[in-house]
């Protein structure tokens, strides 16, 4: 039986060590050992991007990386997302515009919309949803979501 | 998913003594996008989990006289965003940021499509055009595989027991040289290729003549296919000849060996080898001319 293994990451800012087993994913970690359950499993194969979560600045799918390999890596998930003053400005685009019904894949779909706005702060609607295209939503029908970011990036650039 | 060991070693000499076959079916992980998957739908079973992101070698994307260093764990979007290849290698643009998801871009490399080695792997076509080469390593040393002859079948590539892919390397581009890959799918974006193709050409110094061309389709065979009879084609032939762009494209259809699945038939599959074996050519004459 393979042992458990020592990892030392960032998790949001702050280092954190956990043992996990390397068969166990990221996902798994952040959601049953370290109680960060803002991250959501959907299809847990890499199709719906509701576990988004950012490593090293770049968002990525938590359900396809294994939580070994978070050693030394810095991740941010969505409780990172908001800051001491409040919530970022996606967050509260997001409530605006109503762009999100049963919220299950809102976390994820403000991580990677962070994501693109960090590196492209003025992105056209056709990149956003090209962007997005690793995201899914069964319930909004994506206009609103699309809208909520453009909106984002026109407050973060005042 | 059975439990197993996992190693991150730090060099090749470490990785390929993990390699052993005493450790049982070593699983080797670079971004996991397709071997994760596996292990938790797919039925496969690892007795260890062999990370290959802590070998520098294997994370290399550099660039000299001798080419372009792919390391086999660069993930595609390292790939795109890097500005040597975005100058002098855009073919490789083409098909890495059209893989998958940003997050799957993120994770999923180059050396790891080709090892899952699917005929329609979408990165093989653009590196076979352009002359790559798979450096791989294992108990004998290291060897060296043109691109086009490290796919064997489907999911089966030319590694040995023992051996892992440690690079793609692709030479420096030639002068008024140009290359281009394109895809057919149904959507816009998030889809496996229905066919794929890539060409490049190198034009003579007042770029109105081909002086030789390479053309590679994909999707359509049970491996990426390097199109001989195509490129021979062009070959010495005006960039405006019409007849010669058919005479490639009538090559593609006749190299291709498709099966009907659900994406699509083979007569469609036979046709759109053709249709983007034209439009790759196209768009390669287009960037030489721009070189």
């Amino acid at each position: 039986m393979p042992g458990k293994v020592h990892v030392t990451t960032t998790i949001n800012g702050e280092s954190v060590e956990f043992l996990c087993e390397p068969r166990q994913t990221i996902l798994e970690v952040l959601r049953d050992q370290l109680d960060l359950t803002g991250t959501k499993e959907g299809c847990s194969n890499g199709n719906c991007g509701a576990c988004s979560i950012l490593v090293n600045g770049g968002v990525i799918d938590a359900c396809l990386m294994m939580a070994v390999e978070a050693e030394g890596e810095e991740l941010t998930t969505i409780e990172g997302v908001a800051s001491a003053e409040g919530l970022h400005p996606l967050q509260q685009k997001f409530l605006e515009h109503a762009a999100l019904q049963c919220g299950i894949c809102t976390p994820g779909f403000i991580v990677a919309a962070k994501a693109l706005l960090d590196n492209e702060p003025t992105p056209s609607e056709e990149r956003i949803r090209l962007y997005l295209a690793g995201n899914l939503c069964r319930c909004t029908g994506y206009d609103k979501i699309v809208r909520a970011v453009q909106d984002a990036a026109s407050a973060m650039a005042e | 998913m059975n439990a197993f060991d996992y190693a991150a070693p730090r060099s090749v000499d470490e990785a390929i003594s993990l390699l052993d076959a005493e450790n049982g079916d070593v699983g080797i992980l670079a971004g996991g996008t397709d071997l994760i998957a596996q292990l938790k739908e797919g039925g496969r079973k690892i007795d260890l989990l062999l990370d290959l992101k802590r070998i520098p070698e294997a994370t290399a994307l550099t660039f000299d006289e001798a080419g372009l260093h792919i390391g086999a764990a660069t993930s595609c979007a390292q790939i795109y965003t890097f500005d040597v290849v975005q100058s002098l290698y855009p073919a490789l643009v083409d098909c890495t940021s059209l893989i998958g998801s940003i997050q799957i871009q993120n994770r999923g490399s180059m050396g790891g499509n080709f090892c899952n080695a699917s005929p329609a792997a979408d990165t093989p076509p653009s590196v076979i055009v352009q002359g790559g080469a798979c450096r791989i390593v294992g108990p004998n040393g290291a060897r060296e595989v043109v691109a086009e002859d490290f796919f064997v079948g489907p999911g089966q590539s030319a590694l040995q027991p023992g051996e892992l892919l440690i690079a793609i390397r692709i030479p420096p581009p030639v002068a008024n040289s140009g290359a281009f890959f394109l895809r057919f799918i149904p959507r816009n974006e998030m889809d496996i290729a229905v066919a794929n193709a890539a060409a490049s050409v190198v034009l003579d110094a007042d770029k109105t003549t081909i002086l030789s061309a390479r053309i590679a389709i994909g999707a359509v065979a049970p491996t990426p296919l390097l199109v001989a009879d195509a490129g021979a084609a062009l070959a010495g032939k005006a960039v405006d000849d019409e007849d010669a762009l058919e005479a490639a494209c009538a090559a593609s259809r006749a190299a291709a060996n498709p099966i009907s699945d659900m994406r699509g038939t083979i007569e469609q599959r036979v046709h759109l080898s053709g249709v983007l074996t034209g439009r790759a050519i196209r768009g390669a004459i287009q960037r030489a001319k721009e070189s």
